[in-house]
C-alpha cells in the first residue's frame, strides 16, 4: 500500500494540473480577493434587552431595509458577537420620558467591524438629527401659541453616545480564505480522484496491479491515502502564504492549524467519495468534467466560498444549507477566525460525515474496477 | 484431440533449479518433461451470448516455453486471463503450480508474472520509480538497476515509460512480471507491432528467462514465432483448441 502511495505521490506532484488545481486556483482567488475588500451592506445591529422599543426613533430604524435588529440575545452574547464582529453594534435606547425624542442613545460598536460600525452610528445620527428637527419644529410652533419657558427643552433632545471596543479585527482574508480552502478541498477530492481512478482504469494499470497479490482495498487506500498527504501539504501552504503574506487570522496560532488541516482532511475523504462516484458513472473520460462540474460548481458558488449565503434569498438559502461545502467552509471560519474547537463545530462536522456516508454508500454501488 | 502425452524434450535443456521439489532433476539432466505446472481442463467462458471459450484443455510443463497460437478474437488472451485470475471462468478446471484458480488465487498472483497484451503503467514515474513500486506490491525485496540490466534497459532507468520504444516497452513489461522471481510468466502476444529486429530481440529474450528455469507461456499469431520460439503450441480458433503438439510437428 505505500508503495502505492509513493509511487501516486510522486505523480501526482509531476502532473501539472493538479498542482494548478489545488493550489495554483485557490492561491489566485486569495491573491484577487485579498486586494479588492468587498462590503456587504447588510448591517446587524444588536439590540440591548434594556432598550426601550417603543419610541419613534425605534420605529424608524426598524424601517431601514439594510438593518437587521437583534432581539433575542442578552447583553453578554451580543458583547461577544460584537468582538468577533457578527453584529456590527449594539444599540440602547434609554428609557426616559414619554417624549419620543427625549432619549438618550447609546452605540457600541466594535473594531471588528469598524466599517459597518460606523455605516450604522451615520444612519442613527441621520435619524436622531432629523428627530430632533422635527421637535425643533413642534417645539417652536407650541412656543409661538404658550410661550413656554425654554428652561428644560434641551433635555428632550435625543443624544447619541457612542462607543467602541476592542474586537478582532475581521479582514476580508479571514472570510476568503477558508472558502478557498474548502474549494480547493472539494476540486481535488471530485476532479483529481475521479480522473485518476478513471485513467488508471483505462489504461489498464489498475489490471496490471490486480496480477500482483495486493488486494484491491489498499490499492485504493494507497491512492487516497497519497491524495491525503498531498492536498494537506497544499492546504498548508494556502494557510502559511494567507497568514504571512495577508494576515490571515489564525487565532489560536498552531493548535488552529492542525484542526483546520484535520477538517481538511475529514472533507476531502468526503469529496473524494464524490470523486469514485463519477469515476464509475463516467463511461469515457470526456464525460467526467461535466460531472464533476455538476457536484462542484454549484458548491462552489452556493457555499458561501465568495460571498456569505445570508446574501441569498431565503429559498436559496435552504439549498445551501444542504451542501457539504457549506458545512466544511463555515467550520474552517469558525476555527480559524473564532477560535472554535472541534467539539464547537460537532454539529457541522456531524452533517460533513453524514455527507460522508452516502456518498460512499453510492461510491460502492457505482464504483467499477474495469 | 486433447494433450498429446508428454515424450521427450525437445531441446533436452539442462534445467538449473535448486529449489527442493526440483531436485530430481539434478540428478537427471536430460529429464523427461513431465511435470505440469498449469493444468486446463474443458474451459468455457461466455461473455453473455457470445460463447469466447468452449471447451480448451492442454498443459504446460515446467521450464517450457507454450504457446497458444490463433488469430485475433479466438479466445487467447481470456483463456490467459482466467489462468491469471484476472478473470472469472464459466466452467472448467484451471490449476496453476498445484493451485486451483477458484480457491487460491491470492497464492496463484503470488508465483506467477504477468503482462498484459497493453497494459500500462503508472503516468510519470521513471523505470526505476515503476519497478520500486512493482517491489512494494509484490512485497519483494529487487534493485531496480540489476532488474534493468536484466533486459538490457540499464541506460533507459531515468525515462518514462511512455518515452519508451515499442521494444523497449515490452521489454519492460516483461521486466516487471520477474520481480516475485515467478514460477511462469504470461506474456500475451509480446511481439506484435514490434519491427523484426526488435521481435527477435525480444525472442531472445524470452529465451533468457528460460534458461533461467521460467516457464513462459504466450499467445501469438504468428506461426514463425510459434514454430521458432515455442517448444510446444496449442492452437486456439473459434473459442476452441483443435491440437496440441511440438512446434516442430507436421500439422
Amino acid at each position: 500500500m505505500l508503495a502505492i502511495t509513493q509511487a501516486s505521490l510522486r505523480s501526482i506532484t509531476r502532473s501539472p494540473s493538479a498542482v494548478i488545481f489545488s493550489l495554483g486556483f485557490p492561491l489566485v482567488f486569495i491573491v484577487v480577493f485579498g486586494f479588492i475588500s468587498g462590503n456587504r451592506i447588510r448591517l446587524e445591529v444588536g439590540v440591548d434587552e434594556r432598550c426601550d422599543t417603543t419610541t419613534t426613533l425605534y420605529q424608524s430604524i426598524l424601517k431601514i431595509p439594510n438593518v437587521e435588529l437583534i432581539t433575542d440575545k442578552s447583553e453578554a452574547e451580543l458583547k461577544q458577537q460584537l468582538i468577533k464582529g457578527r453584529v456590527d453594534a449594539i444599540l440602547y435606547i434609554h428609557p426616559g420620558k414619554d417624549s419620543a425624542a427625549g432619549k438618550i442613545v447609546e452605540l457600541i460598536t466594535s473594531k471588528a467591524s469598524r466599517e459597518k460600525g460606523s455605516f450604522v452610528q451615520s444612519v442613527l445620527t441621520n435619524l436622531i438629527d432629523k428627530q430632533n428637527i422635527s421637535f425643533f419644529r413642534t417645539l417652536s410652533k407650541d412656543q409661538e401659541s404658550q410661550e413656554t419657558g425654554t428652561g428644560n427643552w434641551a433635555n428632550n433632545l435625543a443624544q447619541l453616545k457612542q462607543s467602541e471596543i476592542e474586537g478582532r479585527e475581521y479582514k476580508m482574508i479571514d472570510f476568503i480564505l477558508p472558502g478557498q480552502l474548502g474549494f480547493s478541498i472539494l476540486s481535488a477530492g471530485v476532479f483529481g480522484t475521479a480522473f485518476v481512478f478513471f485513467s488508471l482504469r483505462q489504461t489498464l494499470v489498475l489490471k496490471r496491479f490486480f496480477a500482483t497479490p495486493i488486494s484491491r482495498t489498499f490499492i485504493v487506500l494507497g491512492e487516497a491515502l497519497s491524495r491525503l498527504i498531498f492536498q494537506l501539504a497544499g492546504s498548508l501552504i494556502i494557510i502559511l502564504i494567507g497568514k504571512y503574506v495577508f494576515g490571515f487570522t489564525l487565532i489560536n496560532g498552531f493548535t488552529t492549524l492542525i484542526e483546520m488541516l484535520l477538517l481538511s482532511a475529514l472533507g476531502l475523504i468526503v469529496f473524494m467519495g464524490f470523486g469514485f462516484v463519477v469515476s464509475g458513472l463516467a463511461k469515457s473520460e470526456s464525460v467526467i468534467p461535466p460531472l464533476a462540474n455538476i457536484v462542484t460548481l454549484p458548491q462552489f458558488l452556493l457555499s458561501g466560498t465568495f460571498f456569505p449565503i445570508d446574501a441569498f434569498p431565503p429559498w436559496l438559502q435552504t439549498i445551501c444549507k444542504g451542501l457539504p461545502l457549506t458545512y466544511l467552509n463555515d467550520a474552517l471560519r469558525k476555527v480559524a477566525f473564532e477560535g472554535a474547537g472541534l467539539m464547537d463545530i460537532s454539529h457541522q462536522i456531524l452533517v460533513i460525515a453524514l455527507w460522508g456516508v452516502i456518498v460512499y454508500i453510492a461510491a460502492i454501488r457505482f464504483f467499477r474496477w474495469e | 484431440m486433447g494433450c498429446i502425452s508428454s515424450i521427450l524434450h525437445p531441446r533436452l535443456n539442462i534445467i538449473r533449479r535448486s529449489s527442493q521439489d526440483n531436485l530430481q532433476h539434478r540428478y537427471f539432466p536430460y529429464v523427461l518433461h513431465t511435470q505440469a505446472i498449469i493444468e486446463v481442463k474443458d474451459l468455457v467462458k461466455h461473455y453473455g451470448d457470445l460463447h469466447a471459450v468452449q471447451g480448451i484443455s492442454f498443459t504446460v510443463f515446467e521450464g517450457e516455453i507454450f504457446g497458444l497460437l490463433g488469430p485475433n478474437g479466438a479466445g487467447k488472451t481470456t483463456t490467459l486471463e482466467i489462468i491469471e485470475t484476472l478473470r472469472d471462468k464459466t466452467s472448467g478446471e484451471v490449476w496453476v503450480d498445484g493451485l486451483s484458480v477458484d480457491i487460491d488465487p491470492g497464492e496463484i498472483k503470488k508465483r506467477i508474472g504477468v503482462q498484459l497484451q497493453s497494459a500500462g503503467y503508472y503516468p510519470s514515474l521513471t523505470l526505476t520509480e515503476l519497478l520500486r513500486l512493482f517491489s512494494g506490491l509484490y512485497n519483494v525485496p529487487v534493485i531496480p538497476e540489476d532488474m534493468l540490466k536484466l533486459v538490457g534497459l540499464e541506460d533507459r532507468s531515468k525515462a518514462k515509460y511512455k518515452e519508451l520504444s515499442g521494444g523497449q516497452k515490452q521489454r519492460f513489461s516483461i521486466c516487471t512480471t520477474l520481480i516475485n522471481r515467478p514460477r511462469v510468466v504470461f506474456l500475451d502476444e509480446p511481439t506484435t507491432g514490434l519491427d523484426p529486429q526488435a521481435r527477435r530481440n525480444l525472442w531472445d529474450l524470452i529465451r533468457q528467462v528460460r534458461e533461467k528455469g521460467t516457464t513462459v507461456v504466450l499467445t501469438t499469431h504468428y506461426m514463425d514465432e510459434a514454430e521458432s520460439l515455442c517448444d510446444r503450441v496449442a492452437i486456439v480458433e473459434k473459442g476452441k483448441n483443435h491440437r496440441t503438439g511440438y512446434s516442430r510437428e507436421p500439422y
